[in-house]
């Protein structure tokens, strides 16, 4: 057992300040057992989230040495035995307490994503994808929602333009949904069985065009899903596709191709 | 004195507490009945514990093998059920699972493919055909994101960070609940026709569990005090494969999968030691040899499965006895070794979050080493007793499904089964509470003293000068537990667990969490040990009851299945006096479904028993 120091922002909408903590760790521990243990011992009212303790709920998002990480898949010999370790809430999200945020924002553009639309089944009443058509999609489902992503997007971390910090009445000048969600858009847009035309509203609803590729999101991600390189990049290449290739554009409208199926507004619900 | 018209009140035809899978499955179902529903969860939405559920969910398709059907899958049911099981609900689940599936496939879900572009469908313990459902490991997640992301379109009222206190009452019959926002403490009131626990189990009462800190037994320590039965609460299921080094990740769980797939049990000596606990039961459908078993993985259809597979309350003891005959690994566990029997890439294509946690967690390769593992306290068989098919509970209104719902797993659950009767019974509560709202002449009402009088009790606690911590009353109870009530039992530990309850529940009342009520987990903690005390009692005392070992409830006093016991169940209420314990006979199984889950395989097989039986 060692006794090692921990800096944890403690505060609420109104400011605060780091609190220094002296803890005992044990061998094997993660960044989340001490702070279960400081709130144990001595600041029960700690704020905090976590849920599964394995990296598969992706509660215990916070900023951890400055780096967004998952609390309980960050270990405490990835540090050196004399680094002061800092703790701070999602830099991208309002404060609640302590180190919890207000994410609700996320959950709003999750609401306004047009649900899945399937083909019909087949005449033996099953659906018929092989493995290689899924796996693409199937990466992108692994996303656990921590929505750290979300925390070190630029478009999203640029506090004046923001739209997770708008109130109401402000006029939100981008219309991001941020990485999280052109992955999840990713996922239905490439979902073998989808039938509906998602492209127009990645353009211009989600825009695909704010993202500026530099790939932070990737980096942070702890599924390892290639957010950018798999998933932003071809919904981004789909855009151009459609609005700014001549030849498609002629094609389309000589031929009616180019398109999975009608427009939502030209179609039947 | 408090003005019970100030407090915010939320009007719903039904509330849903919990957004796991079984919680989500029934505002859908509920909402698709044009019922304004709301659901409650402790948690942000899709942080459930669900997403914990790695392996798959069982459903007999028949799409790897084309021999499964329900009555196969109910049979399997049964006997890992140790025949305890409600017959009714082991009959819904088997027939309905695989529909439910493939409705999840409508809503977006993307499992594995068969060759054929189907469902694929994994081997697990105690199911005769691969039925399993699933995407690599992390099925639950699949299951959750696919039914939130259809929820959010139903229009259901999604109330996050919120958590129940209390059902509220209008005569006999449901009127409400009383929750607070765990962001602001404020308090708050739903009124509602109807209230649909899907609250889980209450695991966090062990101190190695795979549960997490969610599962403090709310839904079914709530139904109690309301006034409902509880049933089979005894049963409590340790996973054999729980993680057990380094200490602070001991319990997270390594899902069956591991041995779905080859995966195979090792003492320190180096012996495949599941072939010495093979039970008279399942002799006939188990490999004798380790040759046999090799086949059986190779694809050989005409040898039988490994013991590894056996069901999780065997697996789980035989574990616990190599351990204790001082075979075990260096912390206290034994060796599950896939490292040896599959390639590299086929363990990170399968397994991918159980290498990823190994790696990250432990610092160990499980394509190169094998792991250590032990029992971890994973599942509650018991909870709230409900009506087989509208999931009703005694109390008129009040519905539970999935895990805090009895019934459907007997004495031990088999892997697979909990995923498929989420969304079976999940179904069921929201077709049962329609039902149950359009069959109602008025709006029942919460009276106003019971509403003062449980906010008076969860705000003593922040204004005591002085008092218990309630993380360290939580540390306590958890000694007690692991000490009187764990993977074996008996009668002087039982009745000492039952003393030291009644001492922790005197030093609960002096419970004191200082701080305010805005985003006070202190608080949190201590209104959470009110639950996990009444759920630990009635474990404790359903324990002390029943004098036989069934399934997961193992009595070192009382060796082995009784012939007597299996006609009864264990209920408890709560009476004048405090927690009632009735032992009360089962009513007998319909003789169709008795003699499927009684047949030898190949009477079932080849139709001789069963044919007639739709």
């Amino acid at each position: 057992m060692a006794k090692r120091v921990f800096k944890v922002w403690r505060g609420n909408p109104q400011g605060g300040d780091f609190k220094q903590f002296d803890v005992d760790v044990d061998p094997g521990m993660v960044v989340l057992d001490v702070l279960h243990r400081i709130q144990a011992q001595q600041a029960n009212d700690l704020a905090l989230r976590w849920n599964c303790k394995a990296g598969k709920c992706g509660s215990c998002s916070m900023e951890i040495n400055g780096k967004p990480r998952l609390a309980c898949m960050t270990r405490m010999n990835s540090f050196a035995e004399d680094d002061t370790i800092t703790c701070q809430p999602l830099k991208a999200f309002p404060v609640m307490k302590d180190l919890v945020t207000d994410v609700s924002w996320n959950y709003e553009q999750n609401k306004k994503i047009p649900k899945f639309k399937p083909r019909p089944r087949e005449s033996d009443g099953t659906y018929r994808m092989y493995q290689e058509d899924v796996d693409r999609v199937q990466e992108f489902r692994k996303c656990i929602e921590c929505f750290l992503c979300q925390d070190v997007c630029h478009v999203l971390r640029d506090r004046e333009k923001a739209p997770q910090h708008a109130k109401a009445g402000d006029k939100v000048p981008n219309a991001f949904v941020g990485p999280r969600f052109m992955i999840r858009l990713a996922s239905l847009e490439m979902h073998p069985l989808d039938t509906d035309d998602r492209i127009p509203e990645i353009r211009k609803e989600f825009g695909s065009g704010m993202c500026n590729i530099t790939r932070c999101c990737t980096e942070v991600c702890p599924e390892s899903i290639g957010i950018t390189d798999n998933g932003i990049i071809p919904l981004k290449e789909r855009v151009v596709d459609r609005y700014f290739d001549p030849i498609a554009i002629v094609g389309r409208k000589l031929l009616g191709i180019g398109r999975r199926t009608k427009a939502r507004n030209e179609g039947a619900g | 004195m408090l003005d019970v018209s100030e407090i915010q009140t939320i009007e719903h035809d039904v509330v849903v507490v919990g957004a796991g899978g079984a919680g989500l499955r029934a505002a859908i179902e509920c909402s698709a009945h044009k019922l304004s529903t709301g659901v409650l969860s402790k948690s942000l939405l899709g942080k459930a514990h669900t997403v914990m559920a790695e392996g798959g969910m069982a459903a007999a398709m028949g799409n790897v093998d084309s021999r499964d059907n329900w009555k196969v899958h109910f049979r399997d049911t049964m006997r890992g059920g140790k025949f305890l099981n409600l017959w009714r609900m082991a009959e819904l689940h088997a027939k309905q699972a695989p529909d439910r599936v493939r409705e999840l496939e409508e809503w977006g879900a993307v499992f594995d493919r068969t060759k054929e572009g189907l469902i694929s469908q994994r081997n697990f313990g105690g199911h005769r055909y691969p039925r399993l459902a699933h995407v690599g490991d992390r099925t639950g997640l699949e299951l959750i994101r696919s039914l939130q992301d259809h929820g959010v379109h139903q229009g259901i009222s999604f109330h996050m960070e919120c958590t129940a206190l209390e059902v509220l009452k209008d005569g006999d019959r449901v009127a409400g609940l009383l929750a607070y926002w765990r962001e602001t403490g404020r308090f708050v009131v739903f009124r509602c026709k109807a209230v649909i626990f899907a609250t889980g189990g209450g695991g966090k009462a062990w101190p190695v569990t795979s549960n997490s800190w969610e599962y403090t037994g709310d839904g079914i320590a709530m139904a109690y005090e309301a006034g409902a039965e509880l049933m089979d609460l005894e049963f409590t299921q340790f996973h054999p494969t729980g993680m057990v080094w380094p200490l602070s990740v001991r319990g997270i769980l390594v899902t069956e999968g591991v041995r779905g797939d080859g995966g195979v049990l090792k003492n320190n000596k180096g012996e495949r030691f599941m072939f010495n606990y093979i039970s008279e039961r399942f002799a006939p459908e188990t490999a004798a040899t380790i040759e046999e078993g090799d086949r059986w993985l190779a694809g050989d259809k005409s040898a039988r499965r490994p013991p590894e597979l056996l069901t999780r309350d065997e697996v789980a003891r035989a574990i616990t006895a190599e351990v204790k005959a001082g075979r075990g690994s260096p912390h206290g566990g034994v060796f599950l070794d896939i490292a040896s029997r599959r390639p590299a890439d086929f363990i990170k294509r399968k397994l991918p979050s159980m290498y990823h946690q190994f790696k990250e967690l432990a610092e160990v390769d499980i394509t190169r080493e094998p792991m250590e593992v032990g029992p971890t306290l994973h599942y509650f068989m018991g909870g709230i007793r409900v009506d087989a098919d509208s999931q009703e509970s005694t109390v008129p209104g009040l519905f539970a499904c999935g895990e805090c719902g009895a019934g459907m797993h007997g004495a031990n659950r088999l892997g697979g089964n909990s995923l498929s009767d989420l969304i079976v019974f999940g179904k069921l509560a929201g077709d049962g509470a329609k039902k149950y709202v359009s069959s109602l002449g008025s709006t029942p009402a919460p009276s106003d003293d019971q509403i003062s009088a449980g906010i008076r009790r969860a705000t003593e606690i922040l204004n005591r000068e002085s008092g218990t911590n309630p993380y360290l009353l939580h540390d306590k109870l958890q000694g007690v537990m692991s000490r009187g009530v764990g993977i074996v039992r008996k009668k002087d530990e039982l009745e000492q667990a039952v003393h030291e309850l009644d001492e922790l529940k005197a030093e609960a009342a002096t419970m004191r969490a200082p701080g305010t009520s805005q985003y006070n987990p202190g608080w949190h903690e201590a209104l959470s040990m009110r639950s996990l005390l009444i759920t630990s009692e009635a474990v404790t005392r359903a324990a002390l009851v029943r004098e036989e070992s069934r399934g997961a409830h193992t009595r070192l006093d009382f060796p082995g299945e009784s012939a007597e016991w299996v006609k009864y169940n264990v209920i408890i209420k709560k009476g004048a006096g405090g927690m009632e314990v009735e032992k009360r006979q089962r009513p007998d199984g319909p003789a169709h479904l008795v003699a499927i889950a009684n047949a030898k395989i190949e009477d079932l097989e080849s139709g001789k028993v069963g044919a007639d039986v739709k």
